[in-house]
């Protein structure tokens, strides 16, 4: 039942991704992907909360009784948001001014807890790592993707740098990637199709 | 005790653990950053003032002089004012002023303005402002030269009259497509130069107290 590593993969990047599938953690992917670095100061942030959430809370999972599972996901995620906010100010204090209240906000993107939830709670630590670090760098190139995107058009059209900018940007992004995926599955017909995994059991 | 509190306990012990542990994390972390988080704002804050520092020559730390006028004040705006008093050994060299002028186009504008011994402007430059894209945000040093007239200029140059905008009839330049802005700025500019020359003494004397006590 565990997929293959290349499979997760695919499924973090394309079949399951947080923002494009998912549609998870869409307050600050729309914030502020108004530039490249943005997006990936952003992303590399998102990412290594995910994966040390994901560790976090599979290694507790054992003790860990199903009445307080949520306020101990949000301690574990605050507290590490927490710590990657002051590693931001204390190493990369340009982008943490740039990036400003979204690296607190962190704590806020339910993709984040809801990995914990879903996969993190019933899986190996390994296996959990994995599962964030997939997850993790779908949701990171999507905000590099987005970003780079709206700043490049910016160039010509200011409004995509404003907040409709992100929407429509957002928009076009989901609707690709329906096409892509439909293209594929007339092209291969006699497959079933590609059913979205959520709960991972 | 009762049966049926005994789970509730195990689950108040595994929080509390969990919640220490959380704790510990955080805290070390911070002991780890805190240091060069200091050193950063430090460089951030000096680095702020430079614009307005060109040509002074001073060998204090400029952050260490720092000087908090609470409101309501004379200097324009109606949040706190901050002055950072620069000097060359005892002798005061510069003040530079945050200030807020109150009526931009978008709210309040946030602006440094040195000012040095003689009374002269060293600099004016906007720390943050809301003003329209395109139109008022000439007056940001990477978008337009506008905010460089003010340098060298003092309350007699131009006289008090000339402390305007040209379409006022003084002798500072507008920005196309927007006076309001400059006119707030202007006036902003030359309430601190007045603050400026009726408490020199005042601002210096508190800096020479600072220093002094600084030093014991």
């Amino acid at each position: 039942m565990t997929p293959g590593l290349i499979d997760r993969f695919k499924n973090g990047l394309w079949y399951e991704n947080p923002g494009l599938v998912q549609l998870l953690g869409l307050c600050p992917l729309l914030a502020v992907t108004s530039t490249f670095v943005n997006g990936v100061g952003l992303g590399i942030a998102t990412l290594s909360v995910l994966v040390l959430s994901n560790a976090l809370v599979s290694a507790t999972r054992r003790w860990i009784r199903s009445e307080i599972r949520i306020p101990i996901y949000v301690l574990i995620i605050a507290s590490l948001v927490t710590c990657t906010e002051l590693i931001f100010k204390a190493w990369f204090p340009a982008l943490d001014r740039s990036l400003g209240i979204f690296i607190p906000l962190i704590v806020t993107n339910c993709a984040i807890v809801a990995r914990a939830e879903i996969f993190a709670s019933r899986n190996p630590v390994g296996s959990s790592i994995v599962d964030g670090l997939v997850m993790g760098v779908g949701f990171a190139l999507l905000l590099m993707a987005i970003g780079a995107f709206r700043e490049l058009v910016a160039m010509g059209w200011l409004l995509a740098v404003l907040p409709p900018g992100a929407f429509f940007t957002l928009a076009l992004a989901i609707a690709a990637k329906n096409v892509i995926d439909r293209r594929q599955r007339e092209n291969r017909d006699d497959t079933l199709p590609r059913q979205s995994r959520l709960t991972n059991r | 005790m009762s049966v049926i509190d005994i789970p509730v306990l195990k689950s108040g012990i595994t929080l509390a653990a969990i919640a220490a542990i959380c704790t510990a994390l955080v805290a070390t972390t911070f002991e780890l950053t805190d240091d060069r988080i200091a050193a950063n704002e430090q460089a951030w804050l000096e680095q702020s003032l430079r614009p307005v520092l060109a040509g002074l020559s001073f060998d204090s730390g400029i952050s260490d002089s720092m000087l908090t006028i609470p409101a309501p004040h004379e200097l324009p705006g109606t949040d706190d004012a901050v002055i950072y008093r620069v000097y060359s050994g005892a002798s005061p060299v510069a003040a530079l002023f945050v200030v807020s002028a109150r009526d931009g186009y978008a709210g309040p504008i946030r602006l440094l303005v040195g000012i040095d011994v003689d009374s002269t402007v060293t600099g004016v430059h906007v720390l943050a402002h809301r003003e329209t894209p395109g139109l008022g945000d000439g007056i940001e040093a990477v978008k337009s030269d506008w905010a460089r007239q003010f340098t060298g200029r003092s309350l007699g140059d131009p006289a008090t009259s000339g402390w305007r905008i040209r379409r006022d009839g003084g002798e500072f330049d507008q920005l196309t497509g927007a006076s309001v802005t400059p006119r707030a700025i202007v006036k902003a500019v030359k309430e601190t130069l007045q603050y400026f020359d009726a408490n020199r003494v005042a601002i210096f004397a508190a800096a020479a107290d600072s220093r002094e006590g600084g030093a014991e």
